[in-house]
């Protein structure tokens, strides 16, 4: 199996700081991974290479069959070549409904004049819809998205990245700040995902990469320090000491 | 536009329909159609507000539905106003310099004429050449097509280059007033080939309708300001109306969120910019042969600061509350500074509106801003019972332009 992506001997610098050395990953095309590592090991700044948010100074972000370049292609051309990112905090939009929000996310051309002319179809309505009820938001679809709550703008975001459909998927911290139901649907949710797509979990908690059970990378000070299962993780002993060690 | 977006948008019905009324009204009242008592002065005051109107409508859209405050878009107004005011001017210097030649012995020829003309315009700067800019004067056609294409074209390089490079918030409105003011400065020159400070003049003198009195030229000027706002709030109503609306309002509130979408940003900006540019530029085409006179002066950075303030006092993020700001401060402006409005005497002190009254609006501007964000257009929604969300004073997205808690809706 190929990888999906492929990035390999990323390194980039922030005012003499290295924030991400010389790393190295890969992903298969239907595949989950969590990756964890202490505050300031590079899991955002990894995140924000491969999105576009930042450029590396070096190395190679390759995605797909065609294995392109994504260094070099701005974020939206990032986004539309099917890599899509849930953030930390949920970012909706809060002015707008949350049809509003599912529809602009559908998957569709996102070229200005494209838009221009498009307007919803029945089934483009019953895709939202659809999506709604599967982040269990199907009774407030007419509702401005600033008016949830803080867990249902978690779910506005991933049910927009659903529409988006994407065949890789960032998430980044998805279990914070929700509830013992909420993440356990979150962890089918995400395992489910991973059935036809790649799937990259940033995540703190172990308990909740525990849920997930799955193939586990180890950052530290920007660079993979570890790769396995999570109990083969866990009994590395560089990674007991930089990280679990300090509890 | 579909049976749809109307049905959502039943402003687009009550606006055009008042539209509609208030044009007939007016047409009965004014002089050319018989009542006459409107004078013919101002119908042309009305049929200005309604191009300013228009102006507004283009403002809100950019900075009430995309979020950025251009404070460029009276140079596309006045850019608009000058291409339309080249044919106007040279096809009447034309019939009067044959006409001057035409006692003469030999019919002219083409070049004769043409020498004739560009004396007579640019005699005034001290020039006898016809700059090569006015290549076109001498076709309606291609001025009408330039009237679009020069600001369109302004807009496309200038937003091109200030959004390929991020450039946001503040430091786009500087960079956009600069614009402005360069090319203000630029047309002062007399060498500039836009007759430096004396403007072009005589732009109510419609060449082929000398028979018609100022009173009916008046009035069709003002039915096709009317047609033109009608039009615009109709084009504006469809595109904010669909998903590219969203897009927009998404990209005001929160623009790297939208990127992370797949929508190309910069794009957008660039489309709704030039759009903007366009509507604009058509308004200051139909404005300024009402006015009679455009100069460099117009485009002063000062009257795009009026136009934000306009759509800000109207009521940002609402077609209508842009067209009710227009409509409402420039008509107050000229009853104001017009000495119409009685002075008030204090006893101590006698306020002299004409001198006053641009330190009313200023203040007017920052109670507005600072207590009643929705500005007038707030009004309908009080009628309606919609209050702003309460966010405990959160904007409703990180970006530069994003609605501040107050100017949303609930």
């Amino acid at each position: 199996m190929s990888a999906l992506l492929e990035v390999s001997g990323i390194s980039v610098t922030f005012d003499g700081f290295r924030a991400i050395n010389n790393l190295s990953f890969e992903i298969g095309p239907a595949e989950l991974r969590a990756v964890i590592g202490p505050n300031g090991a590079g899991k955002t700044t990894f995140m924000d290479i491969v999105t576009g948010k930042t450029r590396p100074d070096s190395g190679k972000v390759l995605f797909g069959e065609r294995s392109v370049n994504l260094l070099g292609m701005t974020e939206a051309q990032i986004a539309r070549a099917g890599v899509g990112r849930k953030f930390q905090r949920p970012t909706v939009f809060e002015d707008q409904s949350v049809a509003e929000n599912l529809m602009m996310a559908l998957k569709a051309d996102r070229g200005p004049f494209a838009v221009l002319r498009w307007r919803p179809r029945p089934e483009h309505h019953a895709r939202v819809a659809e999506l709604a009820s599967e982040v269990g938001l199907a009774d407030h679809l007419p509702r401005k998205a600033g008016e949830l709550s803080h867990g249902q703008k978690q779910w506005l975001e991933i049910g927009m990245l659903l529409a988006q459909e994407p065949r890789l998927l960032l998430v980044d911290e998805p279990a914070a700040g929700m509830t013992l139901a909420e993440r356990e649907h979150t962890t089918r949710l995400l395992v489910d995902l991973a059935k036809t797509r790649a799937v990259v979990v940033v995540e703190h908690d172990m308990d909740f990469v525990r849920r997930l059970a799955c193939k586990v990378t180890v950052l530290h000070e920007g660079a993979v320090l570890a790769e396995g299962s999570l109990d083969h993780v866990t009994r590395n002993p560089a990674v007991i000491e930089v990280y679990l060690g300090r509890g | 536009m579909t049976p749809g977006s109307l049905s959502r948008n039943p402003s687009v019905l009550i606006f055009l329909a008042t539209l509609a009324l208030f044009t007939l009204a007016v047409t009965f009242l004014s002089e050319a159609a018989g009542a006459g008592l409107i004078s013919t002065s101002f119908v042309k005051t009305l049929g200005k507000t309604l191009c300013l109107c228009l102006i507004a409508l283009a403002m809100d859209l950019i900075w009430g539905f995309a979020g950025i405050l251009s404070l460029g878009h009276f140079a596309f107004f006045a850019l608009g106003g000058y291409m339309i005011g080249m044919w106007l001017m040279y096809a009447r210097t034309e019939v009067i310099v044959v006409e001057a030649l035409a006692g003469a012995g030999l019919p002219p020829t083409p070049q004769e004429i043409r020498d004739g003309i560009a004396s007579q315009i640019f005699g005034v700067v001290g020039g006898s050449d016809l700059p090569a800019i006015w290549a076109f004067a001498g076709s309606l056609p291609a001025q009408l097509a330039l009237v679009v294409l020069v600001p369109g074209t302004l807009a496309l390089v200038f937003g091109w280059l200030a959004f390929r490079s991020r450039v946001t918030g503040v430091y786009l409105s500087i960079l956009t007033q600069a614009m402005t003011l360069a090319l203000a400065l630029y047309l002062f020159q007399n060498d500039s080939g836009l007759r430096g400070n004396n403007g072009l003049s005589g732009l109510q003198n419609i060449p082929g309708a000398e028979a018609v009195g100022q009173d009916w030229l008046s009035v069709w000027f003002f039915w096709a300001s009317a047609a033109a706002l009608g039009l615009g709030y109709a084009l504006a109503a469809w595109v904010v109306s669909g998903k590219f609306g969203s897009v927009i309002r998404a990209i005001r509130d929160d623009e790297a969120r939208v990127r992370f979408l797949g929508y190309p940003v910069e794009v957008y900006k660039l489309t709704v910019f030039t759009l903007t540019a366009v509507i604009t530029a058509i308004a200051g085409a139909l404005y300024y042969p009402q006015a009679g006179i455009i100069n460099p002066a117009e485009m002063a950075p000062i009257a795009s600061i009026y136009l934000a303030v306009w759509v800000a006092i109207g009521g940002r993020g609402r077609l209508y509350g842009a067209v009710i700001g227009a409509v409402f401060v420039s008509l107050l402006s000229s009853w104001f500074t017009g000495g119409r409005a009685p002075d008030l005497n204090l006893g101590f002190y006698t306020v002299k509106w004409v001198d006053w009254w641009q330190i009313v609006l200023g203040l007017s501007f920052v109670l507005v801003t600072l207590y009643a964000p929705r500005g007038i257009g707030g009004l309908f929604d009080l009628i309606a019972g919609l209050r702003a969300p309460d966010r405990r004073g959160a904007a409703l997205g990180p970006g530069d332009g994003a609605l501040r808690e107050q100017e949303a809706k609930e």
